[in-house]
């Protein structure tokens, strides 16, 4: 077909038709407003902004490497699985309905009212930090699409990605992206669960692969103990330091969730209070359909591969593997022809090393699925990530503009327009540095990932619980609190991490830099504790207007009379 | 503030308002601690700490454990933000705090 191939033909088709209608879809719902352009007017349906929510949450990384990580972490990939999606009780329970009631457009407006000005830039400063280092990658993660699936230079991969993006994003702001990502939610959601389904139905003859799942599990517990891995319902083997280091990740993962810039300013677009307790159930039924099916997926990849590497030698494997070699994404190192060891580890020396990053997107050839769901898939696979890079654009330029520029270089005093303007400069800087540095990563960027979660754990979280739940929780203490928690929790990744050219140290007592967060917060919460009890509380009208959060409308009076 | 929302005290609330508003917030805080209590159960007691014990029953296949860290969670989390968003609509009609125009459903 055009001289290409028909898994390329059909991964062309899919792109341009969903690129095409992500633009216009933004065209349509384009914007002149600052409210529109920051909240979407406050007029979105509760489930179309949970499917918002749901494809703004789920990354390249969800899409592309979860179910490969769970395919070789094996019963320890639960740190990701229930990290990510326990974080979404915290926020329906204790932040989301009162942030919406407060009601303004940022995280750090919050905590600009709440304690002090002083506190305002701190959260802006770290909210554009987090969301920066989340956009590098997914820029890159785009990139593993392209470059398997047409054959692309990664770059040109940056390059389409951040075009399409600034198009929507710029043009559209929240209401644009919040209506694409409703788009892209479904483009994903199809893309991840047809070939998911096809491949249960083909390794345990049954089509729902969270049944299935449970039925190949005594033989994949066999076949990896025969290749050398560590069975896949044994806890604690993935991670060196066993279950306090999985029970800290896991807690880390969900309170970072709970305070991640991007995830908190969606429910400030829902319509009412009880608008923005549902959207943040519908995101999680949402999520959970992914999530649910993730380490089915993995567990039946991870069969498949050692089945075939059972029966096969180096020349005989199964046949959607050689692609991917060629890729640079599997690595054969055996002289005998038989394969005896497998891995993800590039260094592990195994004669078979596959990595985390194809598992996904191998599935429909494994399930041996037509081109077109091939097609499918790699368009998936960019609407998770174009969704979340929209999303943390987002927050850059509504921190950049709003909090900073707005708030303490304008004095209040721009107008609608300038506003407008530096929202939209701000991000088109946002999406030309992210295009410099998704061209050349930085070489920490993986780790980066724990550093943000980290932070909006041990930063964030504690100080909006105690905005909102605690009237005496003052400016003095959330300052000390979050500086705290900060140095805290960057010091232990510096000390472990190899970041920087710095050396990396043994972890203490096992806890991974992903799960240091937890002790970070837990210090946080200490200290702002300690120092809010010791300080003058905060003003009466602060005081009030904690209290004028928990109520999600005035009273009325016939019903009050009942009482 | 948008205008559907209804700013619920600008001034300050009366002095017999403080009794309605108590009771409304106990009701909800202890809603809040039954089901995070449910939470941290599920989650970090049967998929971390008690999932060795509960790996050696089998159900369907699956260690019971096992199933409780990468499955049984995450339908009890999506349940519990079901629950509570319910039955804080409840909680909201009986103090006749909901809001007028509703943006659900």
């Amino acid at each position: 077909m055009f001289g290409l191939e028909p898994m390329q033909f059909w991964t062309f088709l899919f792109l341009l038709l969903s690129f095409g209608l992500y633009i216009y879809i933004a065209w349509r719902s384009r914007v002149k407003e600052t409210k529109e352009f920051y909240v979407a007017s406050r007029g979105v349906p509760t489930i179309a902004n949970g499917a918002a929510v749901a494809a703004d949450w789920m990354s390249a990384a969800s899409f592309i490497g979860m179910a490969g990580m769970i395919a070789f972490l094996g019963s320890d990939g639960s740190v990701y699985l229930m990290g990510w999606t326990g974080g979404y009780v915290l926020l329906a329970l204790l932040l989301a309905p009162y942030l919406r009631k407060w009601g303004k457009f940022t995280v750090p407006e919050f905590v600009g009212d709440r304690y002090s000005d002083t506190v305002r830039v701190v959260a802006a400063i770290c909210a554009i930090v987090i969301s920066f280092t989340y956009v590098v990658g997914q820029m890159t993660g785009g990139g593993v699409v392209f470059a398997r699936f047409l054959g692309l230079e990664a770059h040109w991969a940056v390059v389409v990605a951040a075009v399409v993006i600034f198009f929507y994003a710029v043009l559209g702001g929240m209401k644009g992206i919040t209506y694409t990502q409703v788009a892209q939610y479904f483009v994903l959601i199809i893309a991840y669960l047809i070939p998911a389904v096809a491949v249960s139905q083909q390794i345990g003859g049954f089509p729902i692969p969270q049944v299935t799942y449970g039925t190949i599990l005594a033989e994949l517990d066999a076949l990896r103990t025969e290749f050398g891995l560590d069975r896949f319902t044994e806890a604690f083997t993935g991670r060196d330091g066993g279950q306090l280091d999985v029970f800290l990740v896991t807690m880390s993962l969900m309170i970072g969730t709970a305070g991640l810039p991007h995830v908190i300013i969606r429910f400030y677009t829902t319509k009412t209070v009880r608008g923005a307790r549902f959207s943040a159930f519908w995101a999680l039924f949402f999520i959970s359909l992914l999530y649910l099916t993730a380490p089915a997926v993995g567990a039946f990849t991870n069969l498949n591969l050692l089945q075939g590497a059972r029966e096969a030698t180096a020349d005989s494997l199964p046949a959607w593997i050689e692609p991917w070699e060629t890729a640079g994404y599997v690595e054969l190192n055996t002289d005998s022809g038989a394969i005896e060891s497998v891995s993800n580890a590039a260094a592990s020396g195994a004669d078979l090393i596959v990595s985390n990053d194809i598992m996904v997107l191998a599935s429909p050839e494994i399930g041996g699925l037509p081109a077109p769901i091939i097609g499918l898939m790699a368009a998936g696979g960019m609407a998770a990530a174009l969704s979340t890079a929209a999303g943390l654009l987002l927050v850059i330029s509504s921190s950049a503009s709003h909090d900073i520029y707005y708030r303490m270089i304008s004095k209040e005093k721009a107008s609608e327009k300038q506003q407008m303007l530096v929202g939209r400069l701000a991000m088109s800087g946002a999406v030309l540095v992210a295009i410099i540095a998704g061209l050349n990563p930085p070489a920490f960027v993986a780790q980066v990932v724990a550093f943000a979660f980290g932070l909006a754990a041990s930063t964030f979280f504690p100080i909006l619980i105690l905005g909102i739940f605690w009237k005496k929780a003052n400016a003095k203490g959330a300052a000390a609190g979050m500086l705290t928690g900060l140095i805290f929790s960057a010091s232990y990744m510096i000390y472990t991490l190899p970041l920087f050219g710095l050396e990396a140290n043994d972890h203490i007592w096992g806890i991974s830099p992903e799960g240091i967060g937890t002790i970070g917060a837990a210090l946080n919460f200490i200290v702002t504790i300690t120092v809010s009890n010791l300080t003058k509380p905060p003003s009466e009208e602060v005081q009030e207007m904690v209290e004028s959060i928990r109520y999600p409308a005035k009273q009325q009076l016939e019903a009050a009379g009942k009482l | 503030m948008s205008d559907v929302t209804h700013e619920s005290s600008s001034g300050a609330a009366p002095p017999e308002d403080n009794g309605w508003r108590q009771r409304y917030w106990k009701k909800n805080v202890r809603l809040m601690v039954v089901l995070l209590a449910i939470w941290f159960t599920v989650s970090f007691g049967f998929g971390i700490i008690l999932i060795e014990p509960l790996n050696n029953i089998e159900v369907l296949g699956f260690p019971l454990g096992l199933w409780f860290a990468q499955q049984g969670s995450i339908y009890t989390f999506v349940v519990l933000i079901l629950v509570y968003a319910l039955w804080m609509d409840r909680i909201d009609k009986e103090f006749g705090v909901a809001e007028p125009k509703e943006g659900a459903q």
